[in-house]
């Protein structure tokens, strides 16, 4: 999809100088055909993943997911086989690969920090008020702050949707910077948008590219925290932002659809999309997660059939 | 409008899974004839990915049927009955087809089925009296045994018997609260499809009951060797199918009830019951509280 935004990049460097600016560039940016990208994305759902194509794409989606526990109810125990679920998904099958992460509340990193030692998962932390954001951005700067002290890898900040939903980009684009400033070099910045809040798909484009250049190493799609996550359209109109941010730029971003995707079905869905619209540069934990809880037992059962020929049940994977 | 020029309105027969009347996900149906190989209507002819999402159904079902108080799973098996009876004609009709019966054989097994379910009805609350109780033990505590259902159990449903055999087998596995999945009789499915229909408008919670049809061993296959079924009822299946599935079965230690010869006009007993409840023994200690509520 070819997009009417400015292209040289010099262009790019310009539209954050006001909040004018940026509002002309995010609202000069072409409209969504709703119908035309849910399509789009629904028939590239009916794609049929079999056999040797089918294993792939369930280890390449293990080794994506984003292991998330997210609830007030997190004891250090729950964290810890957590983390011991995202070193060994399948105890009784070590060919399985390492989950990408463990996604846990900022002041659970350092227990799963401990958890996933010396294995290469890493820790990802929700910081600045997650879930609703409504919070001054010194509480917010200092959230992130903490956890990145604690250990955290990457860093998974929610918008200011209200700030946002009110026009008030400029002030969304601060946030985003001034948070990415506090992750330093060390912690890869993870940009929510709760796109089931933005109403609308231009807004989620929009948001997408406002993310992008604040400098963003991910984008997002929802916290998990409200009633419609992600969707393949949605997600896959995040993946043409990246895409066409990449053209323009040279910056690749990486995308993370989060919540709602519990089947391996789904998830298969989700990696089709990424390889028929941004390709394989893309097909890499490095730039795609899947930010789900209930997700990895049914990519492990299916794994367990392809391996076994028997379809497996839920006594063979853990209860989380 | 006269009888000559009224065209016929025939049925879609579907499957019953999770309380929902789907085709076969593979699209797939077959001739379904009568007895005098008479064209009769097309059934679904069931994928493993039927059977799949029939044991997810199934599952589901267990906790809240299992959980239901013997008397209220009474309630809802005479519930059937009582449907059934409602709708007798129709299934004389199917079972006269299907069996090649008279109408009035084919109706003696149709009230024969309806009593079945107003008799097991009965036994969901009094089977535990008969198989559990209280043991003597030598110490100061209670022993209790109780039965609990296995959990979801596959029905190979008979073959020759189409509606009397297959309301014997059913509902003595649901009785007890377990969840099944039937495969109907391959060459006479009709009247276990219409049972579905049934099942649907008595109280009978989606998934306890999932109906099946199509080609016995194709779907008996995947079931059987399927880590998240609990056991298997080999009525319907022949002596080579039912050793290779005993096999299949026996990866995860399914209960088996191997096939045997059955009248099923005769009173059944409670033995197919027996053979789907596992007994749970519990000891419970007991003698005087002492002040701290406790006899310790």
């Amino acid at each position: 999809m070819p997009t009417n935004a400015p292209t040289a990049a010099k262009t790019l460097s310009d539209v954050t100088a006001s909040d004018s600016t940026l509002r002309r560039f995010l609202h000069g940016l072409p409209g969504v055909d709703a119908v035309g990208l849910e399509a789009r994305a629904a028939s590239l759902g009916t794609r049929s993943i079999k056999t040797t194509a089918k294993a792939y794409a369930i280890d390449l989606a293990i080794s994506m997911v984003d292991l998330t526990t997210l609830e007030g109810a997190d004891t250090p125990g729950k964290v810890r086989a957590l983390g011991a679920k995202a070193v060994h998904p399948d105890p009784t099958d070590r060919t399985t690969p390492t989950t990408a992460a463990v996604c846990v509340y900022p002041d659970m990193v350092a227990v799963a920090k401990e958890a996933v030692a010396g294995s290469g998962v890493k820790v990802a932390s929700v910081a600045t008020a997650f879930p609703a954001g409504r919070a001054a951005l010194p509480v917010k700067l200092a959230d992130v702050r903490d956890a990145v002290a604690a250990g955290a890898d990457e860093i998974d900040m929610v918008i200011d949707r209200g700030a946002f939903l009110a026009g008030n980009y400029l002030k969304v684009y601060d946030e985003i910077v001034a948070v990415k400033e506090a992750c330093g070099a060390s912690a890869r910045l993870k940009v929510i948008f709760e796109t089931g809040e933005l109403s609308t798909y231009d807004n989620i484009r929009r948001a997408s590219w406002l993310g992008m250049l604040a400098g963003a190493d991910f984008i997002k799609t929802s916290t998990g925290k409200v009633a419609v996550n992600a969707t393949p359209a949605n997600t896959l109109l995040m993946l043409e932002a990246v895409r066409d941010f990449r053209a323009q730029t040279g910056v690749q971003v990486g995308v993370k659809p989060a919540g709602g995707i519990r089947t391996t079905k789904d998830a298969i869905k989700f990696l089709v999309l990424v390889n028929e619209t941004v390709g394989e540069d893309w097909l890499d934990n490095h730039w795609f997660r899947f930010g789900a809880s209930s997700l990895l037992n049914d990519l492990l059962m299916q794994r367990q059939k392809l391996a076994t020929g028997r379809y497996s049940g839920p006594d063979y994977v853990t209860v989380d | 409008m006269s009888d000559a020029t009224r065209l016929s309105v025939f049925k879609t027969y579907k499957l019953y899974v999770g309380g929902k009347f789907p085709r076969s996900e593979s699209g797939r149906v077959y001739e379904v004839t009568d007895s005098k190989g008479n064209w009769l209507a097309n059934a679904p002819l069931s994928s493993r990915k039927d059977a799949r999402d029939a044991v997810v159904a199934a599952r589901k079902a267990v906790g809240p049927w299992s959980g239901a108080t013997a008397y209220n799973r009474g309630q809802i098996l005479y519930r059937i009955a009582e449907m059934l009876e409602g709708r007798r004609e129709q299934f004389v009709r199917e079972v006269a087809d299907a069996e090649g019966l008279s109408k009035s054989k084919a109706a003696a097994q149709v009230d024969a089925a309806i009593d079945r379910w107003v008799w097991y009805a009965g036994w969901t609350d009094k089977i535990a009296q008969v198989v559990g109780g209280a043991n003597p033990v030598a110490g100061p505590y209670f022993n209790l045994s109780s039965p609990e259902p296995t959990g979801v159990v596959v029905v190979l449903a008979p073959q020759e018997s189409s509606f009397l055999g297959l309301v014997s087998v059913i509902a003595p596995v649901i009785a007890t609260g377990n969840t099944a999945i039937v495969i109907a009789s391959e060459e006479s499915p009709l009247p276990a499809l219409s049972l579905g229909e049934v099942l649907a408008t008595s109280d009978l919670p989606g998934g306890v009951v999932n109906v099946l049809s199509g080609r016995t061993a194709e779907i008996a296959t995947p079931l059987a060797a399927h880590q998240d079924v609990n056991a298997i009822d080999l009525a319907g299946a022949d002596d080579v199918l039912a050793k290779e599935l005993e096999i299949a079965a026996a990866d995860n230690l399914k209960r088996v009830l191997r096939p045997q010869p059955v009248d099923y006009t005769e009173t059944p007993g409670i033995d197919r019951m027996t053979a789907f409840l596992e007994t749970k023994t519990v000891w419970h200690p007991t003698g005087s509280l002492g002040a701290s509520g406790s006899s310790y």
